[in-house]
């Protein structure tokens, strides 16, 4: 009987720290992105004249916001691309010419912002391409933002569902003290005084649920967090949100929503089955 | 004590329980409430305990004015109303001084009241050596003197009696109305839903007659029915 109750709300919070967990990631991931773009390149036409140049540099500096401007040479960027290559650097032995072109590497305090300097620089002349991830973020932070919203009503759903199974599971135990009940009615027990026992019983209810919760999500997730968070780096370039870090916030929230789910499904089972 | 100023009560299908009932109770009245099945005995009962909503008219207890009652207020309004059922309707699970010590812990009595009250009130039905066992351990006539002693140890100004000798025998009925008149004797007013005939017509008390919802006969002194003089 209470072992419903207890599933049900156990269930309802791991999906909620599951979903917890991917939203505060998918945050840091998005932070992590837009502290690493901070960066606008400018591709320039082979051979530019210094003036061409000079007159890219000031306009630059001029804007708001750009914290530097350097200039990369062409070899510098092949020597860059080897080193990242690493192992299959050796293809790049072969070129006869340097493909790479020159660019400017901006960078810029806030990549949001971006727009106008890039819608500046695009026009002068010698510049090729502008290249900066501002679509990228966007996107990241649209892809957050479902994620949340879907999140939010996943759980919804969960909490309302939960919270129809406690009180289904505590009918039970209303139902077997409606004699006793009734005569506490009879004498002129007020109706607090006759929910007391029963929302405790759902609080208790909850806080063990929140208990068995907490501690497979801990523990799943440090397990989860030890062997996929590199892995998870190098495909997705992000890290997980530190499992430490959310413990103490993560136990005192399943604590009180699943002390809220065991108090508000008693308070429906009374209501519902005795009018009390 | 019981003020009840053209009482009606009409469900929402059309059924007419009450018509235009008025009774007046004075505080230490005993009262016989008569009728047969279905006259309106219980529905007036259920009004008095704030169960049934009144349709018409007013209805005052100890001289507040109790017929319209937000929820909330209701369990006051029943503490001033002690009741004893027919079907005794003791707690199985507790002895006989927890289930009197019950009534008192749920208006939130202190426990030194409770050690207090509950052994004299025991004692007041007789039942002091039987404190602790359990309801299953009794005959009807205790499981009965038991539920009095629980409705009177809150010290209610009145006490409504429904039925209470109607699964008991004759003697242990006797047994019970004395119980019953030793309580209204110190000042308890009591109102008595019966069908037991010899009972009314021994203890000439007030008799108030109900007959499908209506009030035919409120008579001091009075028999079960209207005494017919022999010719």
């Amino acid at each position: 009987m209470g072992i419903a109750s207890i599933t049900s709300i156990s269930a309802v919070l791991m999906i909620l720290g599951v979903v917890l967990i991917l939203v505060l990631s998918i945050n840091n991931a998005v932070l992590d992105t837009k502290l690493k773009f901070d960066e606008v390149e400018v591709f320039l036409v082979d051979e530019l004249p210094n003036q061409s140049m000079d007159r890219i540099e000031e306009t630059v500096r001029e804007h708001p916001g750009v914290i530097s401007i350097i200039f990369r040479s062409k070899e510098q960027a092949l020597e860059i691309m080897k080193e990242e290559w690493a192992d299959e650097a050796y293809l790049l032995e072969g070129l006869e010419t340097n493909p790479l072109p020159d660019s400017y590497i901006i960078k810029v305090n806030d990549i949001e912002y971006a727009d106008v300097l890039v819608n500046d620089v695009k026009t002068l002349d010698g510049v090729e391409e502008v290249k900066y991830y501002k679509d990228v973020i966007d996107k990241l932070l649209i892809f957050a933002g479902y994620i949340q919203f879907g999140g939010i009503l996943i759980i919804g759903i969960l909490v309302f569902i939960s919270v129809f199974i406690i009180s289904n599971t505590i009918k039970i135990t209303v139902s077997s003290r409606r004699r006793e009940i009734n005569i506490m009615k009879y004498v002129g027990a007020t109706n607090g005084y006759i929910r007391g026992p029963f929302i405790m019983e759902g609080i208790f209810l909850g806080m063990i649920g929140a208990l068995i919760s907490i501690v497979i999500v801990y523990f799943g997730y440090q397990y989860f967090y030890k062997s996929m968070n590199e892995k998870l780096y190098d495909l997705f370039t992000f890290y997980l949100v530190d499992p430490k870090l959310i413990f103490a916030d993560l136990a005192i929230m399943f604590g009180t929503i699943g002390s809220g789910i065991g108090a508000l499904g008693s308070l429906v089972s009374l209501k519902r089955f005795l009018n009390v | 004590m019981i003020k009840l100023v053209n009482i009606s009560k009409e469900y929402r299908n059309g059924v007419t329980a009450l018509y235009d009932i008025n009774i007046e109770i004075q505080k230490g009245e005993f009262v016989f409430l008569v009728g047969s099945s279905g006259a309106g005995k219980s529905t007036l009962i259920k009004m008095l305990l704030k169960e049934e909503g009144i349709t018409r008219g007013r209805m005052y207890l100890d001289g507040a004015d109790i017929t319209r009652v937000p929820n909330r207020r209701i369990p006051y309004i029943r503490r001033k109303v002690g009741v004893v059922f027919q079907d005794f309707r003791l707690l199985p699970n507790k002895t006989v001084y927890e289930n009197v010590a019950f009534a008192m812990e749920i208006i939130g009595a202190k426990p030194r009241e409770i050690r207090r009250r509950v052994p004299l009130i025991l004692s007041m039905v007789d039942l002091s050596r039987k404190a602790s066992s359990f309801p299953d351990q009794l005959s009807g006539g205790e499981q009965q003197r038991v539920s009095i002693a629980r409705s009177i140890v809150n010290n209610p100004p009145v006490l409504i009696a429904d039925e209470p000798t109607g699964n008991l025998d004759p003697d242990t009925a006797e047994e019970i109305m004395k119980v019953l008149v030793d309580i209204n004797n110190r000042g308890t007013t009591i109102v008595m839903a019966t069908h037991a005939r010899d009972i009314v017509n021994k203890m000439k008390k007030r008799v108030i007659a109900l007959e499908d919802g209506r009030l035919v006969r409120d008579e001091e002194k009075g028999g079960y029915s209207i005494e017919i003089p022999n010719i």
